[in-house]
């Protein structure tokens, strides 16, 4: 029951709909079909799975308007799920910000949804293949994996209809070395879980533990850096390009409480703010990281240039936004594509004279929203670089930058992976600022 | 960078501490009139446990647990003149947890029957099963004598779902006219409720039935100089408790003033949203021109709504026995508090600092009879005169610190998620002498005196830190003098906690509250106290946090 196919789905929202006595109804589904196993200490935590299937319906009295939801489907809680959001929306204050539901619309067809999903087994056996590489190694592995099938339908009573399925799978493993002096980190997210290789990157995390070990201090200041993928976005907390992409709000900007807002009013939508090689864009047809199709009010997602040679180019518009200002509105979409070159990690180190390398950054939080100033630590494998060569590993450090500031110290942008549903290249940024050390291994 | 966070980071974005990304807990969206409607009877909820702890031991299972939660929630949210929204939600299931082959397993349900909570019990003995034949230590239960058929109750007022929504909308409309009228340029407000209704039952005997309260009211203001561009917010200084409605009505007796010349006050057990927002408004036009911070050493006067976030992430966390043992490196990180360093006997802060655990604390977040694994709830040292006496810890983990019984610390956000290891209120024990907040003021001869808790961070082993705050006060001889702006000071741990100079007396302490606490994979919330009084730290180093960015 949780994967329901696009006609299945389309049927049981239509029948929705038909209880509807109010001006406007909308109605969606949301189901997943998704498995985990947690490990640590080389021995499996806890594993878990879950199947589910939500409504959610919104009934609309002129501006008026009330949710429910429900997650069982007979006829009889169907109708009461309707009639409940039509109670809410009648004893609701009218929004003032209300625009009426869109119409029939246009989507594209994101290659989103593989063929095959990871059976609990399979889980089991990844964590063990992970969990081998390290007792092998005297290293200590904890770990996540987490995957499924999930689906989205919307329909509505001005004849929208959307449907998409969409397969995802997240790993991540931390390594540490038995005396603790040591550790090592390694990400990925697929679509299709045959192309995840547990122990491979493992593997990688592992020779990070192993080569972390007995870190020097360095004194904090402005270093230049090489940023991995894993140090700029982050799928479960706030990271450097993560907050940057959230940030292209027009509205907050348009009322003064932003980045970028304009001194005197206005947003600074088309201004240069960044180093001319810095091309941000989302496209859900990405062969590599397929996004959504549509947000959740059905708006249709399509390629769209953020930021462009350094130009911002599009800000986030919201329908009411939108239809105040008279632009069209933006959805904002599942993930982002930063554009690159063709050098690898290792090819940016060897062109470095000196600067340090930055596998994970934590602990990320905003200190001034005027000037996006992040503060934040490195962490898991952070090495010093000089002569084009990892010389020896370094304590870890907290830094306060601001990405605005970073994406102008550009050094050179290398090959952008697919990471955290994003494909971001490793940066090497100059004058990256660290602000004190930490002890922390 | 994945849709289903946007709406959680754009909140913290938004500079929304703590404040919940709503409805997090899966719960469906119901009338509000349901949340007073009563859920299953003790009899009915005895017959259905009973029902999966037999079908786990017949499936195999050496210990089961089984817990029946009905999780109950409502927020309004406002902006300007605006309702943005109002959402009330129940989410009703069951989890069992199991050992067999001496492992864990755990499954849920939300069909509430005796066959659907069987079925939920032989999946988790399945589980278990399966994932033994990788599992290298074996589960190792401390002892728990069965309670027999208990409850216990938070001793609220009144229930806040028994509020009228029109009320709740009429304060927080109120609210923001207040601070417009005052000259801000925008206010949000939000009032969250939540109920949890829990029923625990195991097979040592326990039928535990358990009905808690929590309550989050809380705005955000800001102020724009439309000439130069720049903005400043002041959030409120509500701590999210452990009570009733009746946190909203404020009694003079629970007002506590800040140092001479700040014009800061803290709420203990009862808080004034209105006079909070008057006095939110008129700090966060003076934050528009307040001095920019020389950076340098600074002696600290840190009031208890702000101490409570940094006694939280420097000494709730690391002492977490999860953490400290391995389980979280993965995501939330180790600590630096190993057993290894507790052994050497160090010290962990100056001999003024006595921090103790609390699950019994009454209008706090973490109180509660029984945890969520049936044990009876406690109080216990964590530091003693600067040096680590103890950790935090639940059942299986006792043993691994040579010790027989659980903390009491035990959660589970709700019926669908597995229990595990929170933090339970972490506290710094007020001074024995009497002190008050001007006369530790009065000796100190350059310092800042910081309300309210800003931007946080702390590394993965809880070692360096970087906190803000909401409105920062030069202190010269003895006497505020001016508002400063652009603060923000990094420490180490054990160096911060060892410059810990002196607190002031029970008179000054009260609880701040951390209302969505994250750990774990997948990450689950909870909320917990942090008590303290205000408190002075010696030499830290401030830093200024003003950027250009052109």
């Amino acid at each position: 029951m949780a994967i329901l196919s696009q006609p299945e789905a389309q049927a049981l929202l239509k029948k929705v709909l038909g209880y509807s006595t109010a001006d406007e109804c909308a109605a969606s589904l949301d189901g997943r079909t998704t498995g985990n196993i947690r490990y640590a200490r080389n021995s499996v935590s806890t594993a878990g799975s879950q199947n589910s299937v939500s409504l959610a319906v919104e009934s609309r009295f002129g501006k008026r308007s009330g949710v429910a939801t429900c997650n069982e489907f007979d006829e009889a809680t169907l109708r009461r799920c309707v009639q409940r959001a039509e109670e809410i929306a009648r004893l609701a204050p009218e929004s003032p910000e209300y625009v009426p539901l869109l119409g029939p619309q246009t989507y594209l067809s994101p290659p989103s949804a593989a063929p095959t999903v990871l059976t609990a087994a399979a889980r089991a056996q990844a964590a063990a293949d992970s969990m081998a590489v390290c007792a092998a190694r005297n290293l200590t592995a904890a770990g996540f994996l987490d995957g499924g099938t999930r689906f989205t339908a919307l329909r509505n009573s001005k004849g929208l209809e959307a449907y998409q399925q969409s397969t995802n799978t997240d790993f991540s493993v931390t390594v540490r070395t038995a005396d603790g002096r040591g550790s090592g980190y390694a990400i990925a997210d697929v679509t299709d879980p045959t192309k995840l290789n547990a122990k491979a990157l493992t593997q990688r995390a592992a020779d990070k533990a192993a080569a972390s070990v007995n870190a020097k201090a360095i004194e904090p200041g402005k270093y230049t850096v090489i940023l991995e993928p894993a140090a700029l976005v982050d799928s479960g907390d706030l990271s450097l390009l993560g907050g940057l992409m959230y940030g292209l709000d027009a509205r907050s900007a348009d009322e003064g409480r932003s980045f970028m807002t304009k001194k005197g009013g206005g947003n600074r939508k088309g201004e240069k703010l960044f180093d001319e090689r810095i091309t941000i864009y989302s496209d859900p047809l990405n062969a590599e990281v397929p996004g959504n199709a549509f947000d959740g009010n059905g708006l249709p997602t399509q390629r769209l240039g953020w930021i462009e040679k350094g130009v911002v180019k599009q800000l986030y518009y919201s329908r009411f936004w939108a239809e105040k200002n008279k632009v069209t509105a933006t959805p904002f979409p599942s993930g982002f594509v930063m554009s690159g070159g063709t050098q690898s990690t290792a090819d940016l180190i060897k062109s470095t004279a000196k600067g340090i390398l930055i596998t994970r950054l934590w602990y990320i939080r905003e200190v001034d929203p005027q000037t996006l100033l992040y503060t934040g630590l490195t962490r898991d494998g952070t090495f010093y670089i000089e002569n084009g060569a990892i010389k020896f590993p370094i304590k870890n450090m907290r830094f306060n930058e601001s990405p605005i500031i970073m994406l102008n110290n550009l050094e050179a942008i290398g090959r952008p992976v697919r990471l955290a549903g994003c494909l971001v290249p490793p940066l090497k940024i100059r004058d990256f600022t660290f602000t004190s050390l930490s002890d922390a291994i | 960078m994945k849709r289903r966070n946007f709406v959680g980071l754009t909140g913290l974005a938004a500079g929304a501490l703590f404040l919940p990304s709503f409805p997090s807990l899966g719960g469906a969206l119901v009338d509000p009139a349901r949340l007073l409607e009563p859920g299953a009877d003790t009899a009915q909820k005895k017959r259905l446990a009973d029902a999966g702890l037999n079908a786990a031991k017949a499936a195999g299972a050496s210990y089961a647990d089984v817990r029946i939660g009905r999780y109950l929630n409502q927020s309004v949210f406002t902006r300007e003149k605006q309702v943005q929204g109002i959402a009330s939600t129940e989410s009703y299931g069951v989890g069992v947890r199991v050992i067999a082959n001496g492992t864990w397993g755990f499954a849920s349900t939300n069909t509430v029957t005796e066959a659907g909570i069987a079925k939920a019990a032989q999946l988790a003995v399945q589980i278990a099963k399966a994932n033994s034949k990788v599992q290298k230590e074996k589960v190792q239960l401390a002892p728990q004598a069965g309670f027999g058929e208990v409850s216990w109750k938070a001793p609220i007022q009144q229930n806040a779902f028994e509020v009228p929504i029109k009320d709740k909308v009429d304060l927080l409309l109120g609210v923001n006219a207040k601070a417009l009228d005052l000259g801000v340029s925008f206010v949000n407000s939000i009032l969250s409720q939540v109920n949890e209704q829990k029923y625990f039952a195991s097979t040592d005997g326990s039928y535990i039935d358990q009905d808690i309260h929590r309550i989050y009211p809380s705005f955000n203001v800001t102020a724009i100089d439309r000439a130069s561009g720049k903005f400043r917010s002041r959030q409120a200084l509500s701590s999210p408790v452990g009570m009733g409605y009746e946190y909203l009505t404020p009694k003079a007796a629970d007002k506590v003033a800040g140092p001479t010349g700040s014009d800061v006050v803290g709420y203990k057990y009862s808080y004034d949203m209105l006079e909070d927002v008057a006095a939110a408004a008129k700090q966060v036009k003076q934050k528009l021109t307040a001095k920019s911070v020389v950076p340098g050493k600074y002696d600290l006067v840190l009031d208890p709504h702000h101490l409570g976030l940094t006694i939280h992430e420097s000494v709730g966390h690391p002492l977490e026995l999860d953490r400290v043992l391995g389980y979280e490196a993965n995501y939330a990180g180790t600590s630096f508090a190993t057993l290894e360093w507790k052994a050497k006997g160090l010290p962990y802060g100056s001999k003024v600092v006595n921090i103790v655990a609390d699950k019994t604390q009454p209008g706090t977040l973490g109180a509660v009879g029984y945890d969520d694994e049936g044990v009876k709830t406690k109080r216990w040292d964590l530091i003693k005169e600067g040096r680590l006496v103890d950790y935090e810890k639940i059942r299986d983990q006792a043993h691994m610190v040579g010790q027989k019984e659980s903390d009491g610390c035990c959660y589970s956000q709700s019926w669908q998620d597995v229990q595990f290891q929170r933090m339970p209120n972490v506290s710094l024990q007020p001074g024995k002498a009497k002190l008050s907040v001007d006369e530790l003021v009065s000796k100190v001869d350059k310092g800042i005196y910081i309300a309210g808790n800003g931007s946080f961070s702390i590394d993965q082993q809880r070692f360096n830190f970087q906190f803000g705050g909401q409105v920062f006060y030069a202190i010269e001889k003895g006497k505020i003098t001016e508002m400063l702006e652009d603060v923000a000071y990094q420490a180490n741990t054990q160096e911060f906690w060892n410059s810990c100079a002196a607190t002031c007396d029970e008179s000054d302490f009260r609880f701040f509250g951390a209302f969505n606490d994250g750990k774990g994979q997948p990450s689950q919330s909870s909320a917990v106290s942090h008590g303290s009084a205000t408190t002075r730290f010696n030499g830290v180093n401030v830093i200024n946090t003003a950027r250009k960015i052109g």
